[in-house]
């Protein structure tokens, strides 16, 4: 590891990473290729023609389901999805700082929360709203069924960013006489932000890709996901790509601005630093 | 009094996720599990006296067994295949990259697939794998084999390919953040004493990455047992899962026998879980 020459075990590793992100990313962007054929286009290779012809079909065409509604459902979901899972991890990630009686229980429920299979837990919440006699929709069942899938994350991401958190800023804040709450507002939240920027992230994308636990929960009317199942099952044209291709651009976008705020808030940061 | 002055705080700000693992996470499961234990008259309807028939089912039916013996060949090899390769990937972020900058750029790389849909992420190994996919053509194009290669899609290798595709991720995280707190000292004072580069790997680096080798394979494990839909779209129905037979189960409204089911998978997947979580404290490795 130390000196100039690489041990031959660096290339050996090298290449089975460039192997591992190209298997990565390879399918992908062939599915995001094959999705910019004309009408003659199948499903495999070789690409036939140039065309935007399958986004308009994917928006247009009644076989394909109701896929502009299931979008905007969808996110508008994660929308409410991210807000909460910053919310409750943020005050969750408070609570784990110091033990407090039951601290064990709760972490376990959330661990068993992670790890359950999802399609078992959200038949279990459609049979209960069932026996309650309340109708499943995505903004009730499907939303609670989904955060149980997004906090168990953002907690741990807490976990992460609150281990590199120094308790001697908080108390500084205190001598100084600020009030617990002005404390958080103007110490905790300002120095965890990129951080809980990581967990919005975690949230919007977790809840927009749910699939196994929206599918029995989301009522009648699907998310984009579970649309994207039943075109899996139905569907063998490259609409299904098309699909592919606009929801990961949404995935994209997500990522970017994540990043990008970071990237901004780390910046302002480093100016106030040095004035 | 002392008591509750000291809990208070902790209990109102983990109050909200009580809210919502209570009523989504804990009340499901025990609503399955009650509905296990019930006759049903096969058009979804619960009926007395309960019963212990549908455990009985599960244990002596063969078509279980063929289940479990699926979904357990799909897990370990999921496992095995996950952790060589993110191990790898991560030792060489962490140790190889010596430009920090560039190791989390590299390892971003990595975990941006993480974000996007993973039905489609599966789906994309269509235009690839199949009978007239890109590596069939290529390898007639070469001359390597002169028939299509038909084992590649719809099938047991379809499965694993996808599964690992999606979750070797889950292992590089955990690792790479493990070997990351790692103290390269460490490293530097053992080549100082003569250990050899294998030694220094089973000595230091894989005991000190334990604990995120456990966590990624919490992930994988817990993940591969609990899905259906890779077994059903890439196996192209030659391999079952124990929750896809669950949901076919749902779908004809035979709630007490995929109770039953997805209870003894619930036990299974806890004792998997337990036996990893022995073996190092999460918790602790996590906050500190």
């Amino acid at each position: 590891m130390r000196g100039k020459k690489r041990p031959w075990t660096f290339y050996v590793l090298a290449t089975l990473f460039v192997l591992y992100v190209l298997a990565l990313y390879g399918p992908m962007f062939c599915i995001y290729v094959l999705s910019f054929q004309d009408v003659r286009g199948g499903l495999v290779f070789p690409m036939k023609g140039l065309s935007t012809h399958w986004f308009v079909d994917l928006f247009t065409q009644v076989r394909t389901g109701d896929v502009k509604g299931a979008f905007d459902r969808s996110i508008r979901l994660a929308a409410i999805v991210t807000v909460l899972t910053v919310v409750v991890s943020f005050l969750a990630g408070l609570a784990f700082r110091r033990r407090f009686f039951g601290d064990t229980v709760v972490f376990y429920l959330m661990i068993g929360s992670l790890v359950a299979p999802g399609l078992v837990l959200g038949i279990g919440v459609g049979l209960l709203f069932n026996f309650l006699g309340w109708d499943p929709s995505w903004y009730t069942s499907a939303l609670g069924a989904q955060l149980s899938w997004t906090l168990p994350f953002g907690v741990l991401v807490m976990f992460a960013v609150m281990s590199r958190f120094n308790r001697a800023w908080e108390e500084a804040s205190r001598d100084l006489g600020a009030t617990p709450l002005q404390t958080i507002r103007l110490v905790v939240i300002p120095i965890l932000a990129p951080g809980l920027i990581a967990v919005a992230l975690f949230g919007f994308t977790l809840s927009y890709d749910e699939f196994a636990r929206t599918l029995q929960t989301a009522g009648s009317l699907n998310t984009l996901p579970v649309e994207i199942w039943s075109m899996t099952l139905n569907v063998t044209s490259p609409s299904l790509y098309a699909l592919g291709t606009v929801t990961t651009i949404v995935s994209f976008a997500a990522i970017g601005v994540a990043i990008g705020s970071i990237v901004w808030l780390q910046k302002r940061r480093a100016r106030g630093a040095t004035p | 009094m002392r008591f509750l002055r000291r809990n208070i705080p902790g209990w109102l700000l983990v109050l909200p996720l009580v809210l919502v693992v209570v009523p989504f996470f804990l009340a499901p499961i025990v609503v399955v599990a009650i509905a296990s234990v019930f006759n049903t008259d096969g058009y979804g309807a619960l009926l007395l006296p309960l019963t212990f028939d549908n455990y009985v089912g599960v244990f002596t039916s063969s078509l279980t067994l063929h289940l479990y013996v699926d979904t357990i060949k799909f897990t370990v090899l999921t496992w095995l295949l996950s952790l060589l390769i993110g191990f790898n990937v991560a030792y060489f972020l962490a140790f190889h990259v010596r430009n920090q900058l560039l190791a989390i750029g590299l390892f971003l790389l990595c975990t941006v697939p993480f974000w996007t849909s993973n039905i489609i992420r599966m789906i994309s190994w269509i235009p690839l794998l199949g009978k007239e996919g890109l590596i069939n053509r290529v390898l007639m194009d070469l001359h390597i084999v002169s028939q299509p290669l038909e084992f590649l899609l719809f099938s047991s290798f379809a499965v694993v390919v996808a599964y690992v595709h999606q979750l070797t991720i889950f292992m590089i995280v955990p690792i790479f953040n493990s070997m990351g707190r790692i103290d390269k000292r460490v490293v530097e004072a053992a080549l100082d004493a003569g250990a050899s580069r294998w030694e220094i790997m089973r000595l230091i680096i894989i005991p000190l990455s334990r604990s995120g080798i456990a966590l990624g394979s919490i992930f994988v494990a817990s993940i591969v047992m609990g899905d259906f839909f890779v077994v059903k779209v890439m196996s192209g129905g030659s391999a079952a899962s124990v929750v896809g037979a669950f949901y076919e189960d749902v779908g004809v409204l035979q709630y007490p026998t995929a109770a039953a089911s997805a209870v003894v998978l619930t036990v299974v997947l806890i004792g998997v879980v337990a036996l990893i979580l022995r073996t190092v404290d999460v918790r602790k490795e996590l906050t500190q």
